[in-house]
């Protein structure tokens, strides 16, 4: 069976959502093997090989880490080698993207971003525009090199043959330019990440102020979901503008999008329009958010918002 | 220090984008071409590094005849020159490609920084800064919330899902800005009209030496097989708040076994 190489997100060992979901893609495939870097990859292993991995490649020198992207991307050279694969897959985050833009160079094949959904005959599935165009694609030139958007696949755990091997990754001078000297971990409030969030709870221009978004905050947390933003409030300072939503900011599809004083301009609805179920609360009826709400409540997002709040927490008691 | 903005005409943030049905390329016709929104932050970065360091500003752009006019905005705001690689062999061109043209016309002219927007608002792939310091054989530092220049070494704060890293490099290098890096300036009145006596070089593919057979669309590293506009989303239920709007949405959401 071809192999699938698939990169390993991982903190320390702790692998990532979006990891677990490229592997369950992968295993559609053909044979996952994971590639983990530095410390902690041993630890990665076990949900590597939980979520399908019939290989694992290991290379723990903390060197790995040291460096700015460009030895993840000697890695994969590596471990691409070695295993001839059909496609290549990582998530689809900054670092991510990254990885695959410079392999694509190294290797000399074509990359692929953001895909939705890969078939067996490596057709990836993109929404572009925003969710407004579904495109097909496909590389035609070296090895398919494709990132997979967070929260398109849903992980699902199916433990592969699970043989570790240790990767040699050899680093040129080449490798060893940007040196990263300080790392802080995205501050998060104990939110999920935005875009990996399963509900997402997102405030607009109706919510007025800084303060009038301890509302939406409440709501999230009271949900376990991340905060969302639209432009007219990160643009007023009302929130800050990694939670942005839209055109400009974060693109995201989870299974629930709650907006609130949202008017839904093409800006933020190419931002979250892909979500499963949108919940839209508006006092103005005309707002164009309604033409895609699942449940549209016409009313004060200070009354209604706050309502739900408490009848969430009284129904879990 | 000599800085390069690679800017791009995107259509217009707030109008609908679609492809053509042709070649299932971007149709840039249907919808006003504007400098792309992330580039503003860049140009003015790069600005404001002039300011402090001396040196010039040339924006550097790849497009059709009408991208020209982004390069005249970037000049109205304050760059000092453009570059723009111009020929309708580009047309089409995948990541791989433009990287490739990029770098090219980027090698050999000295520049000590070559800045861009994290991403494009059409193609979103924030894939080309990578590329092009890869092919450079450059240092990246990418998603800048921050750049600091000292004695030839750049500092950046690098912004991202993952968090907060500082990273360091030596010039010359590639750096791409995220949005809110800066305020970027309105071009001023003078700036307007100093902007038409500054230098625009126009480049075609010949003057560069890339082949036109390795650029566009018959020559991209990867193809579209076909693509569809979404269906429209069927609305649902909309009511007004009669005072239990939260506890509707709350039963929605246990009914449909969402919480």
């Amino acid at each position: 069976m071809a192999t699938i190489l698939v990169l390993a997100d991982h903190t320390a060992g702790t692998v990532t959502k979006a990891t677990t979901e490229v592997l369950t893609l992968a295993r559609r495939l053909g044979s996952p093997t994971a590639v983990a870097l530095g410390p902690g990859a041993q630890a990665a292993a076990d949900t590597l090989v939980q979520f399908g991995a019939d290989d694992v490649l290991i290379a723990p020198e903390e060197e790995l880490l040291t460096w700015l992207v460009t030895p993840k991307v000697a890695a994969l050279q590596a471990a691409a080698a070695l295993t001839a694969p059909s496609a290549i897959l990582l998530a689809s985050t900054a670092e991510g993207k990254e990885i695959a833009g410079r392999l694509a160079v190294r290797l000399g094949s074509g990359v692929i971003t953001d895909a939705v959904d890969v078939a067996a005959d490596l057709t990836a599935t993109q929404s572009v525009f925003g969710g407004d165009t579904t495109v097909h694609s496909r590389v035609t030139r070296g090895t398919a090199i494709i990132t997979v958007r967070p929260n398109a696949v849903t992980a699902e755990s199916s433990p592969g043959a699970g043989r570790l091997a240790d990767l040699a990754v050899v680093l040129t001078d080449a490798d060893r330019r940007v040196r990263i000297v300080e790392h802080a971990d995205a501050v998060t409030a104990g939110r999920p990440d935005l875009a990996e969030a399963r509900i997402v709870v997102s405030g607009g221009r109706g919510v007025g102020s800084a303060e009038g978004f301890t509302v939406i905050e409440r709501l999230a947390d009271t949900l376990g979901a991340a905060v969302g933003a639209s432009r007219a409030a990160t643009d007023a300072g009302w929130y800050p503008h990694q939670y942005q939503v839209g055109q400009t900011g974060k693109t995201v599809s989870p299974q629930v999008y709650i907006a609130s004083g949202i008017s839904g301009a093409i800006q933020h609805r190419a931002g979250m329009q892909t979500s499963k179920v949108i919940i839209v609360v508006n006092k103005d009826p005309e707002a164009p958010i309604f033409e895609l709400a699942d449940l549209g409540i016409v009313g004060d997002l200070f009354t209604v918002v706050p309502q739900l709040t408490e009848e969430v927490e009284r129904r879990r008691g | 220090m000599k800085i390069a903005v690679c800017i791009k005409q995107v259509p217009d943030t707030w109008s609908e984008k679609r492809l053509s049905p042709s070649d299932a390329t971007l149709d840039r016709a249907a919808a006003e071409g504007v400098l792309n929104e992330l580039d503003e932050y860049a140009i003015e970065e790069a600005l404001r590094l002039k300011e402090g360091h001396g040196g010039e500003v040339t924006v550097v752009t790849m497009g059709p005849e009408r991208a020209a006019d982004t390069i005249r905005k970037a000049l109205s705001m304050g760059a000092d020159a453009g570059l723009h690689l111009c020929d309708e062999a580009l047309h089409g061109s995948d990541a791989c490609a433009t990287s490739d043209a990029l770098a090219r016309i980027l090698a050999g002219r000295g520049f000590d920084l070559v800045i861009f927007g994290c991403e494009s608002t059409d193609a979103r792939m924030s894939v080309i800064p990578a590329m092009v310091a890869e092919r450079l054989d450059w240092p990246q530092a990418t998603f800048a919330a921050e750049v600091q220049v000292a004695a030839g070494v750049l500092t950046v704060r690098r912004q991202t899902e993952a968090g907060v890293d500082t990273v360091t490099a030596n010039l010359p290098a590639v750096v791409s800005v995220v949005e809110k890096i800066n305020e970027p300036r309105y071009p001023s009145f003078k700036g307007i009209m100093a902007a038409k006596k500054k230098p625009v070089e126009t480049l075609s593919l010949a003057d560069t030496g890339i082949e036109a057979a390795t650029v566009g669309l018959a020559a991209a590293w990867s193809a579209v097989t076909d693509f569809a506009a979404r269906p429209p989303r069927a609305q649902g239920e909309i009511m007004s708040d009669d005072g239990d709007g939260g506890r509707r949405i709350a039963d929605y959401l246990v009914t449909n076994r969402l919480i």
